[in-house]
């Protein structure tokens, strides 16, 4: 049986403390793209009480996207924004979300995270990384935006960090390893920098705007 | 001197674009902040790098 939302905010509250749990529940996260990276933050803050999540992506979820992602087999074929819905729904039920299935482009971006408080990018190509970056940082400086780059291969993980570029710009992740360099992507080390972005979504949230 | 990505480097006079070049970085992968702000793409050619500005060249990589 699934807890009242009463409930639900009190289980929060007493892990996170009152004040902070407010700050988290009336947040506003837009995730552009939703895979390996994107649908690990997604289930981070949704499992830690943010209030809405708005989910970009016009993606289908293949069977090579289950080494890393968060789907499960019965969802192959799905639409990603409605598979994550039905997963991020059954963990966090009381959760309030946005769904956009459609390709993020220079013309849509504006519109699709006018309700974003912070953004994490969270897309695969390089091309995708670079324009949503821009397009985010020359036409909505008033918002926070975390972004990734360099999670591939098997290296260590403690070389995936947080980096303060400016003083709303975030960048995770070592900034090097490439998939262009046929580096595959290992589901442990793409969670690791997802939970990076994911933190530091969390810390902009605590007002602890240090990496 | 200009100090690109925390290195001084005796880039003045050089335009953002011909640096970019001679640095053989990618256009389409990159961000570029100049002392705290955005530089647009479209103003790579204009501007020229200046004693004391500080630039961060953001380059992606592919992965996700």
């Amino acid at each position: 049986m699934i807890p009242t939302k009463e409930e639900w905010i009190k289980a929060l509250e007493e892990r996170h403390g009152q004040t902070l749990q407010q700050k988290f529940a009336s947040a506003s996260v837009a995730v552009c793209g939703l895979g390996g990276l994107g649908s690990n933050i997604s289930l981070c803050l949704a499992r830690a009480g943010i209030g809405r999540l708005i989910l970009i992506d016009f993606d289908r979820v293949d069977i090579t996207n289950l080494h890393r992602q968060q789907y499960k087999a019965h969802q192959i074929g799905m639409y990603k924004t409605e598979a994550l819905a039905e997963n991020l729904r059954e963990i966090a039920p009381y959760l309030s979300l946005e769904l956009h299935t459609e390709t993020m482009t220079e013309e849509n971006t504006p519109q699709l995270l006018q309700n974003a408080q912070i953004i994490c990018e969270a897309f695969d190509r390089a091309e995708n990384k670079a324009m949503l970056v821009n397009r985010v940082l020359e036409t909505m400086p008033e918002k926070f935006l975390v972004a990734a780059s360099g999670m591939a291969g098997i290296s260590s993980a403690n070389s995936v960090r947080t980096r303060r570029i400016t003083s709303r710009f975030y960048l995770c992740g070592d900034e090097s390893s490439d998939t262009g360099s046929g580096l595959g992507l290992v589901s442990s080390r793409v969670m690791c920098c997802a939970a990076h972005e994911a933190h530091m979504v969390l810390r902009i949230l605590a007002e602890q705007t240090e990496p | 001197m200009v100090i690109i990505n925390g290195t001084s480097l005796p880039m003045d006079g050089k335009t953002l674009s011909e640096y970019l070049e001679m640095s053989n970085y990618n256009p389409l992968r990159i961000a570029v902040e100049r002392n705290g702000h955005i530089v647009p793409k479209a103003k790579y050619n204009e501007i020229t790098l200046t004693d004391g500005d500080v630039l961060e060249i953001v380059s992606f990589v592919g992965g996700g």
